[in-house]
């Protein structure tokens, strides 16, 4: 849904500026992983607040469930159990969407206004714009979006832009029983951050860390990692994710550079024919072949 | 909790053992992850599985479930050995002076006086050695070979590491360490706290896993301390209070003890429940126990309850027996009961043996469920495949469903862990024709009087004369009870000190029990509420959350049982003079007139230090007690196995079969057949919840089954190689008492132990499924459980027992 | 309905409902397919009945197109076979471009440069059907470098084919006479003589 009071700074498959002479303050929701007990509240409350409800499904031999992120499961817990020199860990994550910066999903989206990124980071799903076709999905470098097989629409977190857009923390970050996750200014929450990882080292947590990943342009959902030298063992959040150069390629240069092509190759052919002519049967040949007739 | 759930930040090493606090508080868990954050605190975990608690914990050991006291009487070895307990605080504020009686012994398992035919103590010996001047002797300087300290120090020197961990099957570094982290915490300005639930209560010892701790709490000085104390974490939000209220037999409101038919009056009722002071200047407190009683049979009988009547004492029912949940079920069983009043309770899920629980309720004439949801125990009778397999035409009983409002829809108090009470309001109407569970009640009541009215019949009079002086009678309103609860002045009360001054007028609300009295002159419904609603008003219902103090002492949310007071024993976080252990974290201190501070004091308020009042003011002593004569199973705890053990004896006393599991728990007749052994059932099973769940409700919730949908139990990798079970597998668990299936998580946080030689598999089970609800059917999992309690409170053993386990 | 009987039959009607099932097909994938892949494009899709329904036809097109160039396809393939003739022929093509075909090679049926097309087109089809079924998330569901490649392949392959297309159909303008090959039917002899002479013997049995 459009907000009003959230300023827009960027619009899918939109080639002009967005209005930007208002200043917003960045926000950001940091995920401190070291003081999160998975207790799934988040997912709880982004089903209330969003008035989604998954499917009840079954138990695949662990304690994730939902499974993967759906259409109506905007948010779900990873749990991962690792085993290293005799010390277990169990990692959990609350995987959703990270409101990166640099957006792979607004930078694939075809449909006109089906993706905002507001000026205070949030990036939305504005599903009466979208077409379905899934391209957010293949720009994503997190995997995040999904489309929903009832109505063809892509769906995830929005990070309750609706209670932002009011002053309001979103609703995992409301209920969050340890305060495992923050809501505040990027700022803020980076200072926060920097408080966590001084804590986690004084633990033996020697790599602890902020995951604010610099190849998306940074995100406006952060984590606190012990681990910060491995993400990929939080349930493979990825190590240095970037938007796919594939997807670059196709929706940045491709673009273009194609349609230059094209016009080019329609404009060619017009002078073309403006400056070397039709290319017509010879009179000679036709008068030929009337000599024949007349036989 | 003795102290409460705020002042869990306050704390320097918090100990989560016999519960998982993340998972089945995680709410409350917030102010441990405070306490992390802010206070650099360290948190442990020992558990029989790596627990949601342990995924942010400092350190974590795994234990065999059912050997808390052998993990814990090692931690007192270690203490006492190492010379690290706070020795002013131990020597002053506890028993450890006080000589017990030279009869005393313990031999090879059992305490003396033990009756093998009755399984219980006769405690002839478990006593003070008694002066000339009426008091318990006691030796300062804790050398008397008869003196606590040394019987404990005695007593506990069998724990050694090696013997712990060859029980436990903890690893013997890791129990060390931990021994070592608990220690540092003797310094006086140091405190450790612990949170324990039902993974220490459900035990046929579980009354003693947290004496064992409350003794270690003890030696380490940390009781009465802001971040200190031993703290049940309760598993409903309002369980603390239900508690509170007694709704059991053996004690009425407040923690009075009920009569039984040897109490013949109230005179001899009072006498055996008023004691005299043991030691010199001491508050012994319950000395005021005939005001309290009094107060209570006021608010019951009003002004049909007169001196002349004895207030209606025999009016009051007399206990012939035991009528604790596993006794109700155990006469059920036999087909001694006529109906059954089951109001917000599910037992056919939650009591253990199901089948048992089944087979009982078939033998009622009539059974009543008074509930919001559809129970399990309301359609015991009908077949659900074969997760409820039974013939309906067997079942003679007839069954009502009265349905009632949920908490969310009425206004009234909870009091949580804390103590505290706190006023909440209605969020929502109910549906239908549900109705509030006093409305319910109330027309049973009415009826019931009335019916008494017409017809007359056997002793009408404790009908007939309850007092009902509510506005609307079919409706009492909660408001109303709660001021009953508080308690106030049927006449004038008047200053003690001054007979001539009155301090409560005739109808007003009291202050609280201090202000009640023994002549028939107040009404309290339960004394430890009393002044929760006082004449300024419904003191539950404040919010007011300004903490001065900075310890989370707010003093203006709610009211806090007893007397508002949050920390309780909070006099001995001050030495003898009055003055904080720890200045940083004052609860309260002697200002040189006055005990004050940041709580309400727990010693008469102008009790100077050189009156040598101690500040465990709830005993007779006047300190807490190391030696505990009043438990059933003996006064120091000791190692018993769960009565289903993978072993074939008590590593503490291989030569003593008796004293294999608990001497004193009683076992009903044909239930020693049930239990299985280690031969047929190898496995360790342990029951718990998921924090996705509460208890059997929440199946009845869409989001929480979407979150956790399916029973599943946990095995370790190891014991799922040895089965050929893979994760995600349906696996049969069975018991001797029947069997469940379930999908497999296999994981690597349930690990196998080693104990005493052997490998020990444990398999977890989480207990939330059943065959009502939106959740995929399951098995209920008290199937599995054995119908055996503590020996003190007869709390069924649900969290130690024997199952095996295979692929279907 | 042949107006001048001495005209040449180019194409049966079998073989012209073909080329213009692919034809328009192709207009209308080129269409909706601009519009996802280029923002000035977008309000094209308001052909379609807007963005969701250009999102659901397009791949529907798309399969039709694959089955009937199928057709066609295994209709003119004996045809493209390229002969050296050929290959002089497009070793000359910037001549004839120029406008000066006197040193032209003779041309059967089909030149050099039309059966460059056929097989550019095959092959582009080819691409263009497989890497489709990648983004056709209504029924496919494949690991995201996947699909990421097939968008990258689909559009690159459809901007080639639509330039060829353009070459395709400015050439059957820029030759004078072509269009009514493929509308209905017929060619005059002296068109045919001109542009495809071996054709022209081979109908006519003439020289």
């Amino acid at each position: 849904m459009a907000l009003q009071s959230l300023d827009i700074a960027r619009r899918s498959a939109t080639t002009t500026a967005a209005p930007g002479v208002r200043q917003t303050t960045a926000v950001a929701k940091l995920i401190d992983v070291s003081t999160c007990i998975g207790c799934k509240a988040c997912q709880a409350a982004c089903m209330e607040w969003n008035d989604i409800r998954d499917e009840v499904g079954v138990n695949h031999g662990v304690y994730d469930n939902p499974m993967d992120l759906t259409a109506k499961s905007w948010t779900v817990m990873r749990y991962a159990e690792v085993e290293e020199k005799g010390k277990l860990e169990w990692l959990i994550r609350k995987d959703g969407c990270m409101h990166c910066a640099d957006p792979g999903c607004l930078k694939a989206c075809p449909a006109p206004g089906a993706i905002i990124q507001y000026a205070n980071g949030i990036v939305d799903f504005h599903q009466e714009n979208c077409i379905g076709c899934g391209y957010c999905i293949t720009g994503c470098p997190f995997n995040i979006p999904r489309i929903s097989q009832e109505d063809n629409k892509a769906y995830k977190c929005s990070l309750c832009s609706d209670r932002v857009a009011v002053g309001q923390a979103p609703a995992c970050a409301k209920v969050c029983p340890t305060g495992a996750i923050q809501f505040g200014s990027k700022e803020q929450m980076k200072d926060y951050a920097a408080k966590r990882v001084v804590d986690l080292k004084s633990r033996g947590y020697g790599k602890a860390g902020l995951y604010d990943p610099a190849g998306v342009g940074g995100t406006h959902v952060m984590y606190v990692l012990h681990h910060a030298d491995r993400p990929e063992l939080y349930k493979g959040l990825p190590a240095d994710p970037s938007i796919s150069p594939l997807v670059s390629l196709w929706k940045g240069f491709a673009k273009p550079l194609a349609s230059v092509a094209m016009a080019a190759v329609a404009l060619g052919s017009l002078f073309h024919y403006v400056m070397k002519g039709p290319n017509e049967v010879s009179k000679e040949l036709e008068d030929e072949l009337e000599k024949e007739d007349a036989k | 909790m003795t102290n409460h759930w705020v002042d869990l930040k306050n704390s320097d090493l918090v100990i989560v053992m016999g519960g998982n606090a993340a998972e089945a508080h995680p709410c409350g868990f917030k102010w441990v992850i405070e306490a992390k954050k802010d206070r650099k605190a360290r948190l442990i975990v020992v558990d029989p599985r790596f627990t949601r608690s342990a995924a942010v914990a400092d350190f974590y050991a795994p234990i065999r479930a059912g050997t808390d006291i052998a993990f814990l009487g090692g931690v007192i070895n270690y203490l006492l050995a190492k010379d690290k307990i706070h020795h002013e605080y131990v020597k002053n504020y506890t028993n450890a002076a006080f000589l017990i009686d030279e009869g005393f012994k313990f031999d090879d398992g059992l305490f003396s006086g033990y009756n093998a035919e009755k399984r219980s103590y006769g405690k002839d010996t478990w006593k003070y050695q008694m002066g000339k001047d009426g008091f318990a002797m006691v030796d300062p300087t804790l050398q008397d070979p008869n003196c606590v300290f040394q019987l404990m120090k005695k007593h506990y020197s069998r724990y050694t590491p090696e013997l712990v961990s060859k029980t436990t099957g903890t690893p013997q570094d890791a129990f060390l360490k931990i021994c070592e982290m608990m220690a540092e915490t003797s310094a006086p300005d140091k405190t450790m706290t612990i949170c324990y639930a039902l993974g220490w209560t459900e035990h046929s010892v579980g009354s003693q896993n947290i004496r064992t701790m409350a003794l270690i709490q003890l030696l380490l000085g940390n009781m009465g301390m802001a971040g200190g104390g031993i703290n049940a974490l309760r598993g409903h939000a309002n369980v603390q209070g239900i508690t509170d209220m007694c709704l059991y037999s053996e004690v009425l409101p407040g923690y009075l003890s009920a009569p039984t038919d040897a109490d013949v009056d109230r005179k001899t009722y009072l006498e055996k429940r008023t004691p005299k002071a043991l030691r010199p200047n001491q508050m012994n407190f319950p000395q005021n126990f005939p005001k309290w009683f009094t107060s209570l049979q006021k608010a019951w009988y009003g002004n049909a309850a007169t001196d002349k009547n004895d207030y209606g004492y025999d009016w009051l029912p007399k206990k012939d027996a035991a009528y604790d949940v596993l006794a109700i079920f155990e006469r059920m069983h036999q087909g001694k009961m006529n109906g059954f009043f089951c109001q917000g309770f599910n037992p056919l899920a939650s009591v253990a043996n199901k089948k048992k629980v089944g087979d009982a309720l078939a033998k009622l004439k009539f059974l009543v469920v008074i509930d919001p949801l559809a129970t399990d125990t309301s359609e015991f009778w009908k077949p659900h495949g074969e997760f409820n397999e039974v013939d309906p035409s067997k079942v003679q009983t007839e069954v009502f469903r009265l349905p009632a409002n949920l908490f969310a829809e009425e206004t009234a108090s909870f009091t949580n862990s804390g103590r505290v009470i706190q006023w909440h309001w209605k969020a929502a109407d109910g549906p239908g024709e549900s109705k509030g569970d006093i409305e319910i009640l109330a027309a049973l009541f009415l009826k019931l009087k009335a019916m008494y009215a017409k017809d007359g019949g056997k002793l009408p009079e404790p009908i007939m004369n309850l007092t009902w002086p509510y506005r609307i009678p079919a409706k009492p309103s909660p408001a109303e009870l709660l001021m009953e609860i508080s308690g106030k002045a049927l006449g004038d009360v008047f200053d003690p000190k001054d007979k001539t001054k009155v301090i409560v007028k005739a109808g007003d609300q009291v202050a609280g029990f201090a202000q009640l009295r023994d002549d028939g002159s107040t009404s309290c419904g339960n004394w430890i509420y009393s002044g929760c609603w006082s004449q300024a008003g419904n003191l539950t219902a404040r919010r007011d959350n300004s903490d001065p103090s900075g310890l989370g002492q707010t003093l203006n949310w709610g009211f806090s049982w007893p007397a508002n007071r949050r920390i309780i024993y909070n006099r001995a976080s001050c030495d003898l003079a009055g003055k904080p252990w720890d200045p940083k974290r004052t609860v309260i201190k002697w200002t040189g007139t006055a005990w004050g501070g940041n709580d309400v004091p727990d010693m008469r308020p102008d009790a100077a230090p050189d009156e040598n009042v101690m500040p465990f003011i709830m005993t007779p002593e006047g300190v807490a007690r190391l030696f505990a004569p009043a438990m059933a199973d003996g006064p120091f705890p000791e190692h018993y196995e769960p009565f289903e053990t993978p072993l074939d004896k008590n590593p503490f006393h291989p030569g003593n079969p008796k004293a294999a599991s608990n001497p004193a728990a009683r076992v009903f007749k044909g239930d020693m057949e049930t239990f299985g052994k280690a031969k047929d059932f190898p496995y360790v099973a342990t029951t718990y919840r998921l924090v996705e769940h509460f208890h059997f409700w929440t199946k009845h919730s869409r989001i929480n089954a979407v979150l956790q949908p399916d029973q599943f139990v946990e095995i370790s990798e190891q014991l799922a190689q040895e089965k050929g079970i893979a994760t995600g597998d349906k696996v049969k668990v069975r018991s001797n008492r029947g069997f469940i299936k379930a999908v497999a998580v296999v994981t690597k946080r349930i690990k196998t132990l080693d104990v005493d030689g052997k490998k020990v598999h444990t398999v977890g089970i989480p207990i939330h499924w059943g065959f009502k609800g939106v959740t995929k059917p399951g098995f209920i999992t008290n199937t599995l459980t054995p119908f055996v309690g503590d020996a003190n409170c007869q709390t069924p053993e649900y969290k130690a027992f024997l199952v095996n386990i295979e692929k279907v | 309905m042949i107006r001048n009987p001495k005209d040449l039959a180019r194409y049966d009607a079998h073989e012209r409902a073909n080329h213009w099932l692919v034809g328009i097909c192709f207009i209308l994938l080129a269409l909706s397919g601009l519009a996802f892949f280029h923002p000035a494009f977008y309000p094209l899709t308001q052909l379609f009945g807007g963005g969701v329904w250009a999102r659901i036809l397009h791949p529907y097109i798309g399969v039709i197109m694959a089955v009937s160039f199928i057709v066609m396809f295994f209709r003119f393939r004996a045809l493209n076979v390229m002969t050296p003739a050929d290959k002089e022929w497009l070793s000359r093509v910037g001549e004839m471009m120029n406008g000066d075909d006197h040193n032209m090679p003779e041309q059967g049926k089909y030149n050099g440069g039309q059966k460059a097309m056929f097989w550019a087109m095959a092959l582009c089809m080819l691409l263009l059907f497989v890497s489709g079924l990648f983004l056709w998330r209504a029924y496919f569901n494949l690991p995201v470098d996947l699909v990421r490649l097939g968008a990258v392949v689909h559009a690159a392959i459809a901007a080639i084919m639509i330039a060829m297309i353009f070459v395709h159909v400015y050439a059957a303008l820029w030759v004078r006479g072509t269009v009514r090959a493929m509308v209905y039917g017929t060619v005059t002899r002296a068109w045919a003589k001109q542009h495809h002479r071996a054709w022209y013997r081979q109908v006519t049995g003439k020289s």
